[in-house]
Protein backbone atom coordinates (compact mmCIF):
# COMPACT_ATOMS: atom_id res chain seq x y z
CA UNK A 1 0.00 0.00 0.00
CA UNK A 2 1.34 3.37 -0.92
CA UNK A 3 0.83 6.24 1.48
CA UNK A 4 0.53 10.05 0.31
CA UNK A 5 1.31 12.56 2.91
CA UNK A 6 -0.71 15.96 3.06
CA UNK A 7 2.15 18.50 5.03
CA UNK A 8 0.25 19.80 7.88
CA UNK A 9 1.53 23.45 8.66
CA UNK A 10 -1.69 24.95 10.63
CA UNK A 11 -3.23 26.20 7.47
CA UNK A 12 -6.53 25.95 6.21
CA UNK A 13 -8.48 22.72 5.99
CA UNK A 14 -7.09 19.73 4.94
CA UNK A 15 -9.89 17.71 5.35
CA UNK A 16 -10.83 18.00 2.02
CA UNK A 17 -7.79 17.31 0.44
CA UNK A 18 -7.56 14.06 2.04
CA UNK A 19 -10.77 12.71 1.77
CA UNK A 20 -11.34 13.25 -2.03
CA UNK A 21 -7.64 11.68 -2.32
CA UNK A 22 -9.13 8.43 -0.34
CA UNK A 23 -12.22 8.52 -2.49
CA UNK A 24 -10.10 8.00 -6.17
CA UNK A 25 -7.65 6.11 -4.49
CA UNK A 26 -8.68 2.95 -2.34
CA UNK A 27 -5.22 1.35 -2.55
CA UNK A 28 -3.46 4.16 -0.63
CA UNK A 29 -3.11 5.74 2.60
CA UNK A 30 -3.21 8.97 3.35
CA UNK A 31 -1.76 10.80 6.42
CA UNK A 32 -2.14 14.47 7.77
CA UNK A 33 0.86 15.41 9.00
CA UNK A 34 3.76 17.85 10.12
CA UNK A 35 6.16 15.28 11.00
CA UNK A 36 9.03 15.63 9.06
CA UNK A 37 10.09 11.79 9.36
CA UNK A 38 6.49 10.63 8.59
CA UNK A 39 6.22 12.96 5.10
CA UNK A 40 10.10 12.43 4.06
CA UNK A 41 8.73 8.55 4.66
CA UNK A 42 5.84 8.94 2.11
CA UNK A 43 5.64 7.67 -1.71
CA UNK A 44 3.87 11.48 -2.39
CA UNK A 45 3.83 14.38 -0.37
CA UNK A 46 0.75 16.90 -0.99
CA UNK A 47 1.49 20.54 -0.21
CA UNK A 48 -1.42 22.35 0.12
CA UNK A 49 -1.87 26.21 0.75
CA UNK A 50 -4.84 28.68 1.82
CA UNK A 51 -5.03 32.02 3.07
CA UNK A 52 -2.37 34.60 2.48
CA UNK A 53 1.23 34.43 2.07
CA UNK A 54 2.49 36.29 4.80
CA UNK A 55 1.53 34.11 7.19
CA UNK A 56 2.08 30.74 5.25
CA UNK A 57 5.75 31.63 5.25
CA UNK A 58 5.38 32.72 8.46
CA UNK A 59 3.92 29.05 9.37
CA UNK A 60 6.59 27.54 7.52
CA UNK A 61 9.53 28.62 8.87
CA UNK A 62 8.41 28.07 12.30
CA UNK A 63 7.29 24.66 11.88
CA UNK A 64 10.46 24.14 9.64
CA UNK A 65 8.16 22.39 7.24
CA UNK A 66 9.25 24.77 4.51
CA UNK A 67 12.60 22.85 4.64
CA UNK A 68 10.62 19.73 4.64
CA UNK A 69 8.36 20.59 1.65
CA UNK A 70 12.28 21.45 -0.13
CA UNK A 71 13.55 18.04 0.69
CA UNK A 72 10.31 16.61 -0.12
CA UNK A 73 10.57 18.38 -3.81
CA UNK A 74 13.62 17.17 -4.55
CA UNK A 75 12.86 13.52 -4.01
CA UNK A 76 9.73 11.58 -4.97
CA UNK A 77 6.67 12.88 -6.57
CA UNK A 78 4.97 16.21 -5.26
CA UNK A 79 1.38 17.68 -5.62
CA UNK A 80 1.67 21.94 -4.52
CA UNK A 81 -2.28 23.52 -4.46
CA UNK A 82 -3.18 27.40 -4.36
CA UNK A 83 -0.54 29.08 -1.57
CA UNK A 84 1.11 25.87 -2.15
CA UNK A 85 2.19 26.13 -5.40
CA UNK A 86 2.69 30.23 -5.06
CA UNK A 87 4.94 29.60 -1.75
CA UNK A 88 7.50 27.60 -4.11
CA UNK A 89 8.59 30.81 -5.91
CA UNK A 90 11.14 33.19 -5.05
CA UNK A 91 9.02 36.27 -4.05
CA UNK A 92 5.29 37.28 -3.92
CA UNK A 93 3.94 40.79 -4.09
CA UNK A 94 1.14 39.65 -1.52
CA UNK A 95 1.29 41.12 2.40
CA UNK A 96 3.73 44.30 0.95
CA UNK A 97 6.22 41.94 -0.76
CA UNK A 98 6.82 38.28 1.36
CA UNK A 99 9.69 36.09 0.09
CA UNK A 100 9.14 32.48 -0.23
CA UNK A 101 10.58 29.31 -0.65
CA UNK A 102 12.49 30.14 -4.01
CA UNK A 103 12.32 26.31 -5.49
CA UNK A 104 11.42 28.12 -8.80
CA UNK A 105 12.81 30.91 -10.30
CA UNK A 106 9.80 33.54 -10.31
CA UNK A 107 7.36 35.81 -9.16
CA UNK A 108 3.62 35.77 -7.54
CA UNK A 109 1.84 39.00 -9.42
CA UNK A 110 -1.71 40.28 -8.13
CA UNK A 111 -4.22 40.44 -11.04
CA UNK A 112 -3.95 44.18 -11.70
CA UNK A 113 -6.72 46.14 -11.00
CA UNK A 114 -9.63 46.87 -13.40
CA UNK A 115 -9.53 44.61 -15.90
CA UNK A 116 -12.55 44.89 -18.38
CA UNK A 117 -15.12 42.04 -18.16
CA UNK A 118 -16.05 40.40 -21.57
CA UNK A 119 -19.93 41.24 -20.87
CA UNK A 120 -19.21 44.48 -19.24
CA UNK A 121 -17.99 45.96 -16.30
CA UNK A 122 -14.89 45.26 -14.39
CA UNK A 123 -13.81 41.82 -13.36
CA UNK A 124 -13.35 40.74 -10.01
CA UNK A 125 -11.10 39.90 -7.68
CA UNK A 126 -10.18 37.20 -6.02
CA UNK A 127 -11.00 35.06 -9.44
CA UNK A 128 -13.43 32.62 -8.05
CA UNK A 129 -15.74 29.96 -9.55
CA UNK A 130 -15.23 27.20 -12.36
CA UNK A 131 -12.65 28.31 -15.34
CA UNK A 132 -11.16 26.47 -18.01
CA UNK A 133 -8.09 25.32 -18.08
CA UNK A 134 -5.64 24.31 -21.16
CA UNK A 135 -3.12 22.22 -20.83
CA UNK A 136 -0.38 20.51 -22.09
CA UNK A 137 0.78 16.86 -22.13
CA UNK A 138 1.71 15.69 -18.74
CA UNK A 139 0.24 12.45 -17.35
CA UNK A 140 -1.05 14.08 -14.14
CA UNK A 141 -4.00 15.44 -17.23
CA UNK A 142 -4.76 12.17 -18.50
CA UNK A 143 -8.46 11.68 -18.91
CA UNK A 144 -8.85 15.24 -18.63
CA UNK A 145 -10.71 16.76 -21.25
CA UNK A 146 -8.83 19.90 -22.91
CA UNK A 147 -10.30 23.02 -21.08
CA UNK A 148 -12.12 21.18 -18.44
CA UNK A 149 -13.40 23.52 -15.79
CA UNK A 150 -11.61 23.50 -12.32
CA UNK A 151 -12.34 25.69 -8.95
CA UNK A 152 -10.18 27.99 -8.69
CA UNK A 153 -10.36 31.35 -5.43
CA UNK A 154 -7.10 33.17 -6.02
CA UNK A 155 -6.11 36.88 -5.99
CA UNK A 156 -2.47 35.94 -7.47
CA UNK A 157 -1.07 34.14 -9.93
CA UNK A 158 2.61 32.25 -10.51
CA UNK A 159 4.81 33.93 -13.19
CA UNK A 160 8.02 31.28 -13.71
CA UNK A 161 11.04 33.19 -14.65
CA UNK A 162 11.20 29.78 -17.16
CA UNK A 163 7.69 29.64 -19.00
CA UNK A 164 8.62 26.05 -20.24
CA UNK A 165 7.45 24.61 -17.07
CA UNK A 166 3.98 26.06 -17.31
CA UNK A 167 1.65 22.72 -17.47
CA UNK A 168 -1.83 24.82 -18.16
CA UNK A 169 -2.81 28.20 -18.63
CA UNK A 170 -6.03 29.71 -17.88
CA UNK A 171 -7.42 33.10 -18.66
CA UNK A 172 -8.71 35.61 -16.26
CA UNK A 173 -8.72 39.18 -17.99
CA UNK A 174 -4.97 38.10 -18.66
CA UNK A 175 -3.56 34.23 -19.44
CA UNK A 176 -1.81 33.16 -16.31
CA UNK A 177 -0.29 29.75 -15.28
CA UNK A 178 -2.83 27.84 -14.04
CA UNK A 179 -0.17 24.94 -13.43
CA UNK A 180 3.20 24.04 -13.52
CA UNK A 181 5.47 20.99 -13.85
CA UNK A 182 9.11 19.98 -13.07
CA UNK A 183 10.60 16.53 -13.30
CA UNK A 184 8.42 15.27 -10.10
CA UNK A 185 6.97 18.31 -9.13
CA UNK A 186 3.26 19.62 -10.35
CA UNK A 187 2.03 22.90 -9.06
CA UNK A 188 -2.13 23.90 -9.58
CA UNK A 189 -3.21 26.87 -8.43
CA UNK A 190 -6.54 25.77 -8.76
CA UNK A 191 -8.52 23.59 -5.96
CA UNK A 192 -8.77 19.92 -7.20
CA UNK A 193 -10.39 18.38 -4.40
CA UNK A 194 -12.78 21.19 -5.09
CA UNK A 195 -13.10 20.81 -8.61
CA UNK A 196 -15.53 18.01 -8.71
CA UNK A 197 -14.96 15.10 -11.46
CA UNK A 198 -12.05 16.78 -13.38
CA UNK A 199 -10.23 17.31 -9.86
CA UNK A 200 -11.04 13.58 -9.09
CA UNK A 201 -9.27 12.74 -11.91
CA UNK A 202 -6.30 14.86 -11.53
CA UNK A 203 -5.54 13.68 -7.72
CA UNK A 204 -5.91 9.81 -9.09
CA UNK A 205 -3.65 10.54 -11.39
CA UNK A 206 -1.29 11.86 -8.85
CA UNK A 207 -2.17 9.11 -6.49
CA UNK A 208 -0.47 6.82 -9.49
CA UNK A 209 2.39 8.81 -10.65
CA UNK A 210 5.81 7.65 -10.82
CA UNK A 211 7.26 11.16 -10.94
CA UNK A 212 8.49 11.61 -14.30
CA UNK A 213 7.22 13.53 -16.98
CA UNK B 1 -13.02 30.96 -22.75
CA UNK B 2 -13.36 32.90 -19.53
CA UNK B 3 -14.94 32.48 -15.65
CA UNK B 4 -18.63 30.36 -15.42
CA UNK B 5 -21.03 32.35 -14.12
CA UNK B 6 -22.06 30.27 -10.52
CA UNK B 7 -25.85 27.91 -9.66
CA UNK B 8 -25.87 27.83 -5.65
CA UNK B 9 -28.17 25.59 -4.19
CA UNK B 10 -29.28 26.74 -0.37
CA UNK B 11 -30.28 24.06 1.95
CA UNK B 12 -31.59 25.11 5.22
CA UNK B 13 -30.84 22.95 7.53
CA UNK B 14 -32.69 22.76 11.47
CA UNK B 15 -31.19 20.12 13.91
CA UNK B 16 -29.19 18.55 11.27
CA UNK B 17 -32.12 17.95 8.88
CA UNK B 18 -32.61 19.88 5.64
CA UNK B 19 -36.39 21.68 5.98
CA UNK B 20 -38.52 24.14 4.02
CA UNK B 21 -39.69 21.54 1.93
CA UNK B 22 -37.34 19.23 -0.19
CA UNK B 23 -39.20 16.94 -2.55
CA UNK B 24 -37.18 14.92 -4.39
CA UNK B 25 -39.00 11.66 -6.01
CA UNK B 26 -36.66 9.57 -6.27
CA UNK B 27 -34.71 10.20 -2.92
CA UNK B 28 -34.87 7.92 -0.32
CA UNK B 29 -35.18 10.90 2.95
CA UNK B 30 -36.14 14.03 1.83
CA UNK B 31 -34.46 15.55 4.62
CA UNK B 32 -31.27 14.32 4.68
CA UNK B 33 -28.98 17.21 4.08
CA UNK B 34 -26.20 14.46 2.52
CA UNK B 35 -28.36 12.97 -0.10
CA UNK B 36 -29.68 16.15 -1.24
CA UNK B 37 -25.97 17.20 -1.39
CA UNK B 38 -25.22 14.28 -3.47
CA UNK B 39 -28.41 14.95 -5.86
CA UNK B 40 -27.34 18.14 -6.29
CA UNK B 41 -23.87 17.59 -7.42
CA UNK B 42 -24.57 15.36 -9.63
CA UNK B 43 -26.55 17.54 -11.13
CA UNK B 44 -24.08 20.16 -11.62
CA UNK B 45 -24.18 22.52 -8.49
CA UNK B 46 -21.26 24.52 -8.46
CA UNK B 47 -21.05 25.01 -4.90
CA UNK B 48 -23.63 24.38 -2.30
CA UNK B 49 -24.65 26.74 0.61
CA UNK B 50 -25.66 25.33 4.05
CA UNK B 51 -27.95 27.94 6.21
CA UNK B 52 -28.06 26.59 9.98
CA UNK B 53 -31.36 27.46 11.20
CA UNK B 54 -31.14 25.58 14.29
CA UNK B 55 -32.39 27.83 17.30
CA UNK B 56 -30.94 26.18 20.26
CA UNK B 57 -26.98 26.03 20.88
CA UNK B 58 -26.93 22.67 21.80
CA UNK B 59 -27.55 21.68 18.55
CA UNK B 60 -25.35 23.80 16.56
CA UNK B 61 -22.33 20.53 16.84
CA UNK B 62 -25.24 18.41 14.60
CA UNK B 63 -24.37 21.27 11.94
CA UNK B 64 -20.82 20.05 12.20
CA UNK B 65 -21.25 16.40 11.68
CA UNK B 66 -23.16 17.28 8.63
CA UNK B 67 -20.52 19.46 6.84
CA UNK B 68 -17.88 16.55 8.13
CA UNK B 69 -20.49 14.40 5.92
CA UNK B 70 -21.38 16.33 2.88
CA UNK B 71 -17.54 16.96 3.00
CA UNK B 72 -16.49 13.56 2.58
CA UNK B 73 -18.19 12.58 -0.62
CA UNK B 74 -19.23 15.55 -2.31
CA UNK B 75 -16.37 17.21 -4.17
CA UNK B 76 -17.40 20.96 -4.37
CA UNK B 77 -16.73 24.13 -2.25
CA UNK B 78 -19.19 24.49 0.61
CA UNK B 79 -19.99 27.40 2.34
CA UNK B 80 -22.04 27.45 6.07
CA UNK B 81 -23.66 30.06 7.55
CA UNK B 82 -25.75 30.71 10.21
CA UNK B 83 -24.86 31.06 13.76
CA UNK B 84 -20.94 31.89 13.07
CA UNK B 85 -20.36 34.57 15.70
CA UNK B 86 -16.74 34.11 17.08
CA UNK B 87 -13.29 33.18 15.24
CA UNK B 88 -13.75 29.12 17.09
CA UNK B 89 -17.23 29.25 15.07
CA UNK B 90 -15.00 29.29 11.88
CA UNK B 91 -12.24 26.94 12.80
CA UNK B 92 -14.73 24.43 13.83
CA UNK B 93 -16.66 24.47 9.86
CA UNK B 94 -13.76 25.11 8.09
CA UNK B 95 -12.14 21.72 10.23
CA UNK B 96 -15.04 20.23 9.16
CA UNK B 97 -14.59 20.80 5.57
CA UNK B 98 -16.28 24.67 4.68
CA UNK B 99 -14.17 26.11 2.17
CA UNK B 100 -15.75 29.61 2.97
CA UNK B 101 -18.68 30.67 6.28
CA UNK B 102 -21.24 33.60 5.62
CA UNK B 103 -20.90 35.96 8.15
CA UNK B 104 -24.30 38.31 8.36
CA UNK B 105 -25.78 39.41 11.95
CA UNK B 106 -22.56 39.09 13.78
CA UNK B 107 -20.98 41.54 10.78
CA UNK B 108 -23.42 44.06 11.37
CA UNK B 109 -22.92 43.97 15.35
CA UNK B 110 -19.66 43.34 15.39
CA UNK B 111 -17.43 44.86 12.01
CA UNK B 112 -14.36 44.08 13.19
CA UNK B 113 -15.13 40.31 13.54
CA UNK B 114 -14.77 40.40 9.68
CA UNK B 115 -11.54 42.00 9.58
CA UNK B 116 -10.10 39.85 12.12
CA UNK B 117 -11.58 36.69 10.49
CA UNK B 118 -10.05 37.67 7.41
CA UNK B 119 -7.05 38.08 8.92
CA UNK B 120 -7.01 34.51 10.79
CA UNK B 121 -8.48 32.82 7.86
CA UNK B 122 -7.98 34.38 4.81
CA UNK B 123 -10.48 36.83 2.93
CA UNK B 124 -11.41 33.73 0.42
CA UNK B 125 -13.51 32.21 2.94
CA UNK B 126 -15.22 34.80 4.20
CA UNK B 127 -18.52 35.41 2.80
CA UNK B 128 -20.57 38.50 4.16
CA UNK B 129 -24.49 38.07 4.55
CA UNK B 130 -26.13 40.77 3.52
CA UNK B 131 -30.25 41.05 4.33
CA UNK B 132 -31.21 44.47 2.78
CA UNK B 133 -34.95 46.12 2.39
CA UNK B 134 -35.54 48.84 0.03
CA UNK B 135 -36.48 52.35 2.19
CA UNK B 136 -36.46 54.70 -0.51
CA UNK B 137 -37.71 55.40 -4.10
CA UNK B 138 -37.78 58.74 -6.09
CA UNK B 139 -40.97 60.15 -8.16
CA UNK B 140 -40.69 57.61 -10.60
CA UNK B 141 -40.90 54.72 -8.21
CA UNK B 142 -36.77 53.93 -9.14
CA UNK B 143 -35.45 52.46 -6.28
CA UNK B 144 -32.57 54.63 -4.89
CA UNK B 145 -31.96 53.54 -1.00
CA UNK B 146 -31.99 50.26 0.42
CA UNK B 147 -30.79 49.61 4.16
CA UNK B 148 -29.58 46.59 6.00
CA UNK B 149 -32.47 44.80 8.38
CA UNK B 150 -31.46 41.69 10.68
CA UNK B 151 -33.52 38.90 12.28
CA UNK B 152 -34.93 37.76 9.66
CA UNK B 153 -35.73 41.36 7.75
CA UNK B 154 -37.88 42.25 11.25
CA UNK B 155 -34.85 44.85 12.53
CA UNK B 156 -34.07 48.01 10.79
CA UNK B 157 -30.62 49.36 11.39
CA UNK B 158 -30.24 52.25 9.37
CA UNK B 159 -27.43 51.36 7.73
CA UNK B 160 -27.04 51.69 3.58
CA UNK B 161 -27.26 48.20 1.88
CA UNK B 162 -24.23 49.59 -0.36
CA UNK B 163 -21.89 51.57 1.85
CA UNK B 164 -22.42 48.70 4.00
CA UNK B 165 -21.33 46.01 1.29
CA UNK B 166 -18.38 48.24 0.38
CA UNK B 167 -17.48 48.36 4.21
CA UNK B 168 -17.22 44.82 4.45
CA UNK B 169 -15.00 44.57 1.52
CA UNK B 170 -12.72 46.87 3.08
CA UNK B 171 -12.68 44.86 6.10
CA UNK B 172 -11.72 41.21 4.61
CA UNK B 173 -15.02 39.83 2.73
CA UNK B 174 -14.07 38.14 -0.14
CA UNK B 175 -17.47 37.68 -1.29
CA UNK B 176 -21.02 39.26 -0.99
CA UNK B 177 -23.99 37.16 -0.22
CA UNK B 178 -27.10 39.39 -0.81
CA UNK B 179 -30.54 38.95 -0.15
CA UNK B 180 -33.60 41.08 -1.07
CA UNK B 181 -35.73 40.83 1.51
CA UNK B 182 -38.54 42.57 -0.18
CA UNK B 183 -38.41 39.38 -2.82
CA UNK B 184 -37.48 36.45 -0.35
CA UNK B 185 -40.11 33.82 -0.49
CA UNK B 186 -42.15 36.15 -3.33
CA UNK B 187 -40.94 34.02 -6.18
CA UNK B 188 -40.95 37.57 -8.33
CA UNK B 189 -37.18 37.35 -8.95
CA UNK B 190 -34.41 39.22 -7.65
CA UNK B 191 -33.87 43.03 -6.90
CA UNK B 192 -32.13 43.35 -10.07
CA UNK B 193 -31.42 47.04 -8.94
CA UNK B 194 -30.08 46.44 -6.12
CA UNK B 195 -27.77 43.31 -7.21
CA UNK B 196 -26.52 45.35 -9.96
CA UNK B 197 -25.73 48.61 -7.41
CA UNK B 198 -24.07 46.58 -4.66
CA UNK B 199 -22.34 44.43 -7.89
CA UNK B 200 -20.69 47.94 -9.41
CA UNK B 201 -19.78 48.78 -5.44
CA UNK B 202 -17.79 46.47 -4.92
CA UNK B 203 -14.49 44.47 -6.58
CA UNK B 204 -15.25 41.00 -4.77
CA UNK B 205 -18.35 38.57 -6.13
CA UNK B 206 -21.72 38.94 -5.44
CA UNK B 207 -24.03 36.60 -5.21
CA UNK B 208 -27.86 36.95 -5.85
CA UNK B 209 -30.34 35.93 -3.33
CA UNK B 210 -34.38 35.99 -2.91
CA UNK B 211 -36.66 35.67 -5.21
CA UNK B 212 -36.23 32.94 -7.76
CA UNK B 213 -39.86 31.96 -8.98
CA UNK B 214 -38.39 30.43 -12.29
CA UNK B 215 -35.14 30.39 -14.63
CA UNK B 216 -35.03 33.88 -16.33
CA UNK B 217 -35.03 35.08 -12.81
CA UNK B 218 -31.46 33.30 -12.67
CA UNK B 219 -30.34 34.51 -16.08
CA UNK B 220 -31.57 37.83 -14.96
CA UNK B 221 -29.42 37.79 -12.10
CA UNK B 222 -26.65 37.80 -14.33
CA UNK B 223 -27.47 39.30 -17.24
CA UNK B 224 -29.11 42.97 -15.23
CA UNK B 225 -28.25 42.50 -11.97
CA UNK B 226 -24.14 41.78 -12.82
CA UNK B 227 -24.03 38.91 -10.11
CA UNK B 228 -21.31 36.50 -9.95
CA UNK B 229 -23.38 33.97 -8.65
CA UNK B 230 -26.94 33.25 -8.32
CA UNK B 231 -28.35 31.51 -5.19
CA UNK B 232 -31.71 29.65 -5.08
CA UNK B 233 -33.59 27.23 -2.59
CA UNK B 234 -36.98 25.95 -3.60
CA UNK B 235 -37.29 25.85 -7.04
CA UNK B 236 -34.59 23.15 -7.03
CA UNK B 237 -36.15 21.82 -3.81
CA UNK B 238 -39.32 20.80 -4.73
CA UNK B 239 -37.77 20.05 -7.96
CA UNK B 240 -39.31 22.45 -10.39
CA UNK B 241 -36.20 22.44 -12.20
CA UNK B 242 -32.79 20.79 -12.31
CA UNK B 243 -29.62 22.06 -11.61
CA UNK B 244 -28.81 20.63 -15.29
CA UNK B 245 -32.03 22.89 -16.74
CA UNK B 246 -31.05 26.03 -15.02
CA UNK B 247 -27.32 25.85 -16.62
CA UNK B 248 -29.01 24.83 -20.07
CA UNK B 249 -31.26 28.16 -19.68
CA UNK B 250 -28.85 30.18 -18.99
CA UNK B 251 -26.21 29.02 -21.89
CA UNK B 252 -29.01 29.69 -24.13
CA UNK B 253 -29.28 32.90 -22.95
CA UNK B 254 -25.72 33.69 -23.74
CA UNK B 255 -24.14 32.92 -19.91
CA UNK B 256 -21.01 30.92 -19.94
CA UNK B 257 -21.67 28.02 -17.25
CA UNK B 258 -20.21 24.74 -16.40
CA UNK B 259 -21.86 22.51 -18.47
Amino acid sequence: MSTIAIIDYGMGNLHSIAKAVEHVAADTRVLISSVPEQILAADRVVFPGVGGIGHTMEELQRTGLGEVALEAAAAKPMLCICVGMQALLERSEENDGTPCLGLIAGEVKRFPEGMPAPEGGKLKVPHMGWNQVHHNDHPLWEDIDQDSRFYFVHSYYVEPADPALQAASTDYGIKFCAALARENLFAVQFHPEKSQRAGLTLLRNFSRWDGQC
Amino acid sequence: MSLAKRIIPCLDVDGGRVVKGVQFVDIRDAGDPVEIARRYDQEGADELTFLDITASHEQRETMVHVVEQVAGEVFIPLTVGGGIRELADIRRMLNAGADKVGINTAAVFNPEFVRAAADRFGAQCIVVAIDAKQVEADADGKPVRWEIFTHGGRKPTGIDAIEWAAKMVDYGAGEILLTSMDRDGTKNGFDLALTRAVSEAVDVPVIASGGVGNLDHLAEGVLEGEADAVLAASIFHFAEYTIAEAKQHMAARGIEVRL
